[in-house]
């Protein structure tokens, strides 16, 4: 599985290049994240730019890697494709999550 | 695996009608199941709206991770058989599993986890079978010679039929 983590802006930016993000993966994903949180920032971003498909373990995945940072740390979602937004937004866990808009290349493509 | 494709140009169609069925039979692993949703969604994916396929796709990866966990939680080698019918209608789904009989609880539309809730909280599951719910409809099951045969189907055409409950 790919995971990437970088420090950005005094955020840590963890992006996962993977096009699924489903039960197949979603143990190793939890697993691998608490790993790399373990570099201390106060700030996580996920970046989902890559993942074009999110099923309900995936989500229930990344619900717990949230849980599991400790009080004071921040998990923020970013590059929100199509269909994992609706997952979010279906499920309400859009309310739950800090989740950055798109940049406009984005919202472009969305619309077509 | 077994992969094919038949095409069914029965009688009963009307005149010029073509029904294509999809047909994927494949080992009950979560490996598998994303084969068989690539396969699905290649044979489809040029027929449907862009909604439509992330639609099916996600119904039908959670009706198969349940299988593959729950129905099948013994282990073994157990087979999940997917047809998919592409009609006027929509989309027709069934899928056949030998596991274990569905829990009938399974077939109630259940209400949504609560998200209001403090951090530690929050639900990690529970949202399989309500996705399913929302996004499909007749959804029926029927336990018919020691299988597991569940059917629903993916209404096709409304502008945006994704966005329906949100």
């Amino acid at each position: 599985m790919k995971l990437s983590a970088e420090a950005c802006d005094g955020a840590l930016v963890v992006r996962l290049g993977e096009a699924r993000l489903d039960a197949a993966i979603a143990i190793q994903f939890k697993d691998q994240m608490r790993e790399v949180l373990l570099q201390p920032s106060p700030r996580v971003v996920l970046d989902l730019s890559d993942v074009g498909f999110l099923d309900s373990s995936g989500l229930g995945a990344i619900v717990s890697v949230m849980k599991g940072l400790s009080p004071g740390r921040k998990l923020e979602l970013r590059g929100l494709t199509t269909n994992v937004e609706k997952v979010f937004r279906l499920t309400r866990m859009d309310s739950v999550f800090s989740i950055r808009a798109n940049g406009p290349d984005t919202a472009l493509r969305d619309a077509g | 695996m077994l992969a094919e494709q038949m095409r069914d140009e029965g009688d009963e169609g009307e005149p010029g009608t073509r029904r294509d069925i999809f047909q994927h039979r494949f080992a009950a692993d979560q490996h598998a199941v994303r084969g068989a949703l690539r396969a699905a969604m290649a044979r489809f994916k040029q027929e449907i709206r862009a909604e439509e396929a992330g639609a099916l796709e996600l119904v039908l990866a959670e009706i198969m991770n349940n299988i593959v966990k729950h129905s099948y939680a013994g282990g073994g080698d157990g087979t999940i058989s997917l047809s998919i019918l592409r009609d006027q209608r929509g989309i027709s789904c069934s899928v056949r599993d030998d596991g274990v009989p569905l829990p009938p609880a399974c077939l109630v539309v259940p209400g949504l986890p609560k998200t209001a809730v403090a951090k530690a909280d929050l639900p990690e599951g529970g949202f399989g079978w309500y996705l399913i719910h929302t996004l499909t409809c007749d959804l029926g099951y029927r336990r018919e010679a020691g299988q597991n045969l569940l059917a629903f189907r993916l209404p096709l055409g409304t502008p945006d039929g994704l966005d329906q409950l949100s």
